[in-house]
């Protein structure tokens, strides 16, 4: 037996990883500074932590109900309750997720298959590809662009829009753009959208950190809620990305159907991490409030840094990423990324490893120390300089 | 402006044009705040965490309670001001509860506090007791954790 010719198709076809190589390389370097990892510096807060440990120590190391513990449920309706103005209820409404990235795929699976298509707006997180693929869904993707901040237009929008759109993610604030949208952005969103039978998947992992302005989900806007499904989590806004602990909201009837999926899956989120996460929720505001005003300098010291060497960089006011273009250097993204790697030991993502709209664009993740950013803001420049 | 102090007490060690940059504010903005509060002593100093254990400099730390009798019109500050007048003293608060005084000073040798606080300090007038407590370990100090400087071991994952 060939056991290649065992594997499905779309798992045979899914393309590798086309960052692996960086960080290949970048394993035995000394002294090298990666902005390449997309998830917190920070450790998790004490408190949260120590609430886990205190549960381990308690015993509790038993199986929670299939949908998480009532009471993380109750804390979790009331956070998205307190913080963006979403009702939810705690009993039908919610199921705990072995991260944000279990709800993307309870989602995908619960609504999507061959024949239907899923919207998605690029440069994204490589999950939303991934998953619709292993469906038998097709990928509709919308190239952003930086003319437009990497926004999901009404225009971009409408044309991906076809009879067989099933469901269209919308991924704010955006990984690896940083990208947000507003109030009256999403509302153009929502009037396309509020009349057609089309599920939006509102990934939000990312709602906790925004700088300047608050974050606005597309389910508080009534006309669309039913037919929302908030994605969200524990692991940016709390670091605490180990823990595995994020949450799905939405209708009854959409939760219902997902939790089917969950239950015979993956049965419940691991109980230690509720309980921390309980605490995150019920004490962990000033903790957020900490490392959302660190990576707000840390943000500020790399736009402006680009702008002194001159690569052009819209203002990104959501998540931990900087999305520069580098096309004034004459480079690809990957040959960028590979020179800086080599010359100046600085990794960066290429941006093309978003979606192919990304390239031309370096994705320069802020989750690293102050005295590592202006480190490697210096070599940045030097790199750039010695390019013209 | 506040926010320029929260960024020295952490590390005060940033230029000017560090700051500017975080904060969002032009280099002039943040080098008049700067030299506005060292003119208001609200910025009082500046210095570096050392750890010294890791050194070769031997030294000891000593908290030491003192019980005072309070004196008229003037409370605790004068005897507190003779007391922390003297170079060896490195801290000194007035406290609520069972003794007025936490004084906190290091010397060479653990003979040396002793010798202070029996020649310097316990024959003070007004000053009634002192209690001294030697510092065995320093695992914590002004918010930075004395322990071999943690790795960035995050692993990669495809996000």
């Amino acid at each position: 037996m060939n056991l290649e010719d065992m594997i499905l198709e779309n798992v045979k076809n899914m393309p590798p990883s086309g960052i692996r190589k960086y960080f290949d390389m970048i394993y035995d370097m000394d002294d090298a500074i990666s902005l390449g990892i997309g998830e917190p510096d920070f450790v998790t807060p004490w408190n949260i932590v120590e609430a886990g440990i205190y549960s381990l120590e308690k015993g509790h190391t038993h199986y929670s109900a299939n949908a998480g513990f009532s009471e993380l449920r109750k804390e979790i309706c009331n956070s998205l309750m307190k913080k963006y103005g979403l009702k939810y209820d705690y009993n039908e409404e919610v199921i705990v997720t072995v991260g944000g990235s279990e709800g993307i795929d309870l989602a995908l699976r619960a609504l999507t298959g061959p024949g239907d298509e899923v919207i998605i707006p690029e440069p994204s997180f490589v999950a939303y590809k991934g998953c619709t693929a292993f469906t038998g869904a097709k990928a509709k993707v919308i190239n952003l662009r930086q003319e437009d901040e990497f926004k999901l237009t009404p225009k971009l929008l409408e044309e991906a829009l076809t009879p067989r759109t099933k469901v269209v993610i919308v991924p704010f604030p955006n990984n690896p753009t940083g990208a947000i949208m507003t109030r009256e952005e999403l509302k153009d969103i929502v009037d396309i959208l509020k009349d057609r039978d089309v599920i939006i998947l509102s990934d939000e992992i990312y709602s906790e950190l925004t700088y300047e302005r608050e974050h606005v989900s597309i389910a508080s806007f009534p006309e669309v809620k039913d037919k929302t499904i908030v994605i969200n989590g524990f692991s940016k806004a709390y670091a605490m990305t180990g823990w595995r602990l994020g949450y799905v909201c939405g209708n009854k009837i959409l939760i219902e159907a997902m939790k089917k999926i969950h239950q015979y899956a993956i049965m419940c989120a691991p109980t230690t991490a509720q309980y921390a996460a309980i605490e995150a929720l019920k004490n962990g505001d000033a903790s957020v409030e900490e490392m959302v005003d660190e990576y707000n300098r840390r943000r500020r010291v790399i736009v402006s840094s680009f702008k002194e060497m001159g690569l052009e960089c819209f203002e990104p006011l959501g998540a931990f990423y900087v999305f520069p273009s580098i096309k004034a250097t004459g480079l690809t993204s990957d040959e960028f990324c590979e020179k800086l790697l080599q010359q100046e030991k600085v990794l960066v993502i290429p941006g093309n490893a978003f979606g192919e709209c990304g390239e031309g664009f370096v994705r320069v993740c802020y989750s690293s120390s102050m005295e590592n950013i202006l480190e490697a803001m210096k070599r940045m420049e030097r790199f750039i300089k010695q390019l013209r | 402006m506040d926010e320029i102090l929260e960024i020295l007490e952490k590390n005060s060690n940033y230029t000017v044009e560090q700051i500017a940059k975080m904060t969002g504010k032009t280099n002039e903005e943040v080098s008049c705040a700067i030299k506005e509060y060292e003119d208001k002593n609200i910025i009082a100093g500046y210095s570096a965490l050392i750890n010294w254990d890791m050194t070769s400099k031997e030294t000891v730390v000593a908290l030491i309670e003192v019980k005072i009798t309070p004196q008229r019109g003037e409370g605790f500050d004068k005897v507190a001001e003779r007391i922390y007048k003297f170079p060896e003293v490195n801290s000194c608060y007035l406290m609520s509860g069972g003794f007025d005084l936490t004084v906190i000073i290091e010397g060479k040798t653990m003979k040396e506090v002793a010798l202070f606080v029996a020649e310097k300090l316990a024959v003070q007038e007004y000053v009634l007791s002192t209690s001294t407590h030697f510092v065995l370990k320093k695992y914590k100090d002004k918010g930075t954790i004395f322990k071999e400087k943690q790795e960035d071991d995050r692993e990669v994952t495809f996000i």
